[in-house]
């Protein structure tokens, strides 16, 4: 919330700092920052909790690579949307840069879909936040990058509509500047859930571990 | 600049006095007053609980309160303390003075400042509130799992905690933003980062940290707020959830929080210290970099709070150790403050002796902490009243008389009136009297083996005499307040009035008008060395001091915006709206229960209110000049 209010604070000229970044920009990557330690708390406690869960459904029996696959490609195709938005924004070419600035919230809301229809189809299979450790880990952490990813869509689709009336200006470029940076680090967080959850906990089932872990529990 | 009209339903504060103008405030120096005024409140009031407490452990099976109120009492008492007293305090000193110790205007975002500070003071209402509203948190302050679950901690206290240290938790992550961005961005022209005074750089180093930390608890607050309201199993052992991974996430955000406490205090006695020695901070390039040092491994520390949960003696050493090293920059420090002090021509006004009080308090905590870095003996230490001696010495002793110092300091420049001298020193031999006596004897109750958190001790285990004494140093402690707060009274309804420069300052904010007027520097100031202004005035110790050059001094840059007009950034109420919204929506969560069928599900459509409240005064924010037509 707070942090897409500031983006558009306005403070002096725009290259009058002692780092020769703008205030916006640097509170952008400052931000950033922050929030790898707040995506890396959610991964850690998903790795922590990787292959614990006493019940089922586990990993191998509800996640489906091929799809999410997909959808991380729809993802990974709107960095270079975004790229192409900004490449056209610092040419002055609104029009372009306005259709590539859609194409990313486009993408964005079609990547929020596949997420959509992948909790429901994990619900429908019995895979809910109480479930066990996966259904929590899985639910939260994912469901906290589809919360960034939607805002980054919903301040893409204000950008395109509010902001370019009439004509670019620097203050306007770098706006984007600012949405593409935050747009390529909500992508990167992606690449990284998807690896530790689709590719490397695949095979997680109901292994050896969890079954000791249980008996310790239930037995003791 | 705004390409579309957004309906304006609120329109802008004008007057600059009044309720609505302190609303809508978006100077530095209005909102750090706002910070200091509100902890110095929480101050109080956490005060009562200890001295509550206090009034318990008095005697042996003592009932003035029950065990349930007395869990309360120190849950709210730590958690207050930290997050509403020293964090705060902190944060008002921060708003003041850095943008006047680097010749800045404002802080880099005004308007994300008020938001800061009204998110902070509805986070700490609510959280408060719980008082009234059926149970204060009661699992201690660093609410451990899975006693905070829902079937350890069935009442609402617990979710008021989760739910109101998020609210605060926001409020810091966005004022330590601001800060990170104004001290690396507007420094006045010739300000190199090692040029900066101290007090700046302790503030960036804490303002980094807390822009890495927050996150860290934010998250387990969040897992804590969900297991009780939605009912996950992040910290449920039945399936198959770790109670230890909350203590992981605290304590990694706990220590560098620690360190977030106390760089402050450190940043203040490094100002005040030289001042009142009438000598150059000693070493300062070391004093910085110890400062970066302790910032950087306070981060690979945090599972000393942890040696007796076995992680097993791998962890345990290397936890030892990195412990043990923190301890040299911090040691680095104190022998730069006593290489300022030594041989100076000692001023020993109030300000100084909080200083030098600041010093030996700290080094007695920091020496018992180096005890405890040793798992054999912090196996004997643990849960004992010896580590409750051992924070306070370091928090109270070290944090609070720094705040003081700092007060005393900074004072004149604030309000354009200097705190009673006299009166001042009765405070101050009041406190630090009160303080030895109530934390010292909690060292021996500690290796004697009296535990922390027990609301009652049976006769005869040898601890009435010490406590008897902690309790009247506690009421010592309460009187040194009260002294203060006369202070405070007599010397604001005095007619007396402040020089601009009353200890002939070495620093920025020194040279210009106490209070200073609302747009700071008239004129941004040419900054040419560490403590500029002192080299102003004496130039010719610019050679002795520093062994530099006397420069001819460089021409005065003209006000870049010309005309003599200085552009502010205007009022605005969004700030205030935005954290409404944002505290009501998260209050939401609040009547949600996870292990009782939502049947009376009362609240949810309070976070629906937030949200719009929010929203309406996010896109107000947004397409708000930050500077009106026409207004300065």
């Amino acid at each position: 919330m707070a942090q897409a209010a500031t983006v558009q604070e306005q403070h002096g000229h725009i290259a009058d700092t002692n780092t020769g970044i703008s205030n916006r920009k640097l509170l952008m990557w400052v931000f950033l920052a922050s929030d790898c330690l707040f995506f890396g708390s959610f991964i850690a406690t998903y790795l922590v909790y990787r292959n614990e869960s006493i019940v089922g459904p586990y990993p191998n029996e509800v996640l489906d690579i091929p799809i999410t696959s997909v959808s991380t490609f729809v993802l990974l195709m709107s960095s270079l949307a975004m790229v192409l938005a900004l490449n056209y924004a610092q040419k002055d070419q609104l029009g372009l840069t306005r259709f590539w600035i859609l194409a990313v919230a486009v993408l964005g809301a079609i990547f929020l879909g596949f997420q959509v229809f992948e909790f429901a189809t994990f619900v429908n299979e019995g895979l809910t936040i109480r479930s066990n450790l996966f259904g929590t880990t899985f639910f939260i952490l994912t469901g906290f990058h589809g919360l960034h990813v939607l805002i980054g869509v919903l301040w893409l689709l204000g950008t395109a509509f509010a902001h370019f009336k009439g004509a670019l200006t620097s203050r306007s470029v770098e706006d984007l500047e600012m949405a593409g940076l935050y747009w390529h680090f909500v992508d990167i967080v992606w690449i990284i859930i998807f690896t530790v959850i689709y590719l490397i906990g695949f095979s997680d089932g109901e292994g050896l571990e969890t079954i000791e872990h249980a008996a310790t529990i239930i037995g003791g | 600049m705004t390409t579309i009209a957004f309906p304006t339903l609120i329109s802008r504060p004008t007057s600059y006095t009044g309720l609505w103008s302190w609303i809508g405030t978006v100077d530095h120096k209005r909102i750090g007053t706002l910070y200091g005024v509100t902890a110095f409140l929480y101050f109080l009031i956490g005060g009562i609980e200890a001295l509550i407490i206090r009034g318990q452990l008095n005697t042996a099976e003592n009932d003035l309160v029950s065990p349930e109120i007395y869990n309360q009492l120190f849950t709210m008492h730590g958690t207050t303390m930290v997050f509403m007293v020293v964090m705060p305090m902190s944060a008002a000193f921060f708003n003041w003075m850095i943008p006047l110790m680097i010749g800045a205007r404002d802080v880099a975002f005004p308007r994300l400042n008020g938001f800061s500070y009204w998110a902070f003071l509805f986070g700490s209402i609510f959280l408060n509130l719980s008082f009234v509203l059926g149970g204060a948190p009661d699992a201690g302050w660093f609410g451990y799992a899975n006693l905070t679950g829902n079937t350890y901690s069935p009442g609402d206290g617990v979710t008021f905690w989760a739910l109101g240290l998020t609210i605060l938790g926001v409020a810091s992550l966005a004022a330590s933003f601001n800060f990170v961005v104004t001290i690396l961005n507007m420094r006045a022209p010739g300000m190199g980062l090692m040029k900066m005074p101290v007090f700046v750089w302790m503030a960036l180093v804490t303002n980094v940290l807390m822009a890495l930390a927050m996150p860290v608890i934010a998250v387990a607050l969040i897992q804590l707020g969900l297991d009780r309201v939605l009912g996950t199993n992040f910290f449920n052992p039945v399936a198959g959830g770790d109670p230890v991974l909350w203590q992981h996430l605290f304590w990694l955000f706990g220590h560098p929080e620690v360190y977030i406490l106390i760089l402050p205090a450190m940043g203040i006695v490094s100002e005040t210290l030289p001042v009142f020695s009438k000598k150059p901070l000693f070493g300062y390039p070391a004093i910085v970099l110890a400062g970066a040092v302790i910032g950087f491994m306070g981060w690979f520390v945090w599972s000393h709070h942890m040696f007796t949960v076995g992680l097993g003696p791998a962890a345990n050493s290397a936890f030892t150790i990195s412990t043990m090293l923190i301890a040299v920059p911090t040691g680095v420090k104190i022998f730069n403050w006593m290489g300022t002090v030594w041989g100076g021509k000692l001023h020993l006004n109030t300000s100084m002796l909080f200083s030098l009080g600041f010093i030996a308090m700290f080094v007695i905590g920091g020496l018992s902490g180096v005890t405890h870095a040793s798992p054999p003996t912090d196996a004997q230490q643990q849960d004992t009243y010896y580590i409750v001696a051992h924070f306070h010495y370091v928090l109270f002793g070290g944090s609070i008389l720094g705040l003081f110092a700092g007060g005393y300091y900074w004072w004149p420049k604030m309000t354009g009136k200097r705190l009673g001298e006299t009166i001042g020193k009765w405070h101050f031999w009041t406190m630090l009297i009160g303080f030895n006596l109530t934390f010292g004897p909690m060292h021996w109750l500690g290796l004697n083996g009296m535990p922390r958190r027990i609301s009652t001790y049976a006769e005869g285990m040898g601890w009435e005499t010490s406590n008897a004494i902690a309790t009247v140093g506690a009421m010592l402690i309460a009187v040194g307040v009260l002294i203060f707060i006369i202070n405070v009274i007599r010397t604001m309804s005095s007619k007396q009035k402040a020089e601009d420069d009353p200890w002939d300052g070495r620093t920025l904010e020194w040279s210009i008008p106490s209070p200073p007027p609302a747009y700071n520097f008239a004129r941004i100031p040419q900054v040419k060395s560490v403590d500029d202004f002192w080299y102003t005035k004496h130039p010719e110790l610019l050679h002795d001091e520093r062994g530099e050059q006397t420069e001819s001094a460089a021409p005065v840059e003209e006000d870049t915006h010309g005309g003599g007009s200085i552009h502010l950034p205007s009022m605005s109420y969004y700030p205030f709206v935005v954290a409404i919204g944002m505290s009501i929506g998260i209050v939401g969560f609040m009547d949600i229960r996870a292990d009782i069928p939502s049947t009376d599900l009362q609240l949810p459509w309070l976070s629906v209110v937030g949200i719009v409240v929010g929203m309406w005064g996010l896109l107000g924010w947004i397409f708000e000049p930050v500077t009106a037509e026409g207004g300065h």
